[in-house]
């Protein structure tokens, strides 16, 4: 009897934080998937959208420009979501993750986009945040909107929300 | 198992963490044919249960898993 290929399993996946922990949690699922198998999906929305942004500055508007300037930088500017002490606490990390050999973020991410992980600005928040798609890395895929995540996320075996 | 076993690649996981382990693995076992053969060692603890997790969602076939003085050692069949 000829076996049946499984379908592909799929993981579908809210990035709404910019904070260093939660982005580690993201990549490493989203790597681990997609070694696994599967099909991923990111999309990445409001604070989110630094970890897919070059270093460049972004806005248009005195607000935008200013947003740029507080939250500009790129995925290694990201701080911990507790004992953050003003950039000491992502040097801190840094510096215990570098010793115990952990990779670094934008590593994590760009390993990512080398095992074929579908990554996706929100078109609201981009919008929003004035951040344009040409402020992100090669392999973002063109900014899609809630229709789009949730038909993907219908279809998928595994929903998260980071 | 392990001296009978032919092994057609040998990688160095040593030092790595989680999910780095499983994901050489997985970048690496294309360059085997089917029903060849990688071993694998690893530091990470964490990767004597990723391992055979990845195996089992990729369809593949994982001969032995077994820790020997602070290493583990995986021999991982490619079947598909």
């Amino acid at each position: 009897m000829p076996e049946e290929e499984p379908r592909q399993k799929s993981l579908a996946m809210v990035v709404m934080s910019g904070d260093m922990d939660k982005l580690f949690g993201a990549f490493i699922i989203a790597t681990g998937a997609a070694a696994m198998g599967m099909e991923v999906t990111m999309f990445f929305t409001f604070w989110g959208l630094r970890a897919i942004k070059k270093n460049v500055s972004t806005g248009k508007t005195l607000f935008g420009r200013m947003l740029g300037l507080m939250y500009g930088g790129d995925i290694m500017k990201a701080n911990p979501s507790k004992f953050s002490f003003g950039g000491m606490g992502r040097w801190m990390f840094g510096k215990m993750m570098g010793n115990h050999n952990v990779s670094k973020l934008s590593e994590l991410r760009d390993l990512a986009i080398d095992l074929g992980v579908n990554m996706y600005g929100c078109q609201m928040s981009m919008d929003v945040m004035e951040m344009p798609q040409e402020s992100f890395i090669d392999g973002v895929k063109e900014p899609v909107g809630v229709g789009f995540f949730l038909l993907k996320a219908q279809d998928a075996d595994i929903q998260l929300f980071i | 198992m392990s001296d009978e076993t032919k092994i057609d690649l040998e990688l160095d996981l040593k030092g790595l963490l989680c999910p780095l382990p499983m994901v050489k693995v997985s970048q690496n076992i294309g360059k085997v044919e089917v029903g060849g053969v990688i071993r694998a060692i690893a530091t990470d603890p964490g990767a004597m249960a990723d391992i055979p997790a990845w195996a089992k969602s990729t369809g593949n076939e994982v001969l032995q898993a077994e820790k020997v003085g602070g290493e583990f050692v995986f021999l991982v069949k490619r079947v598909k």
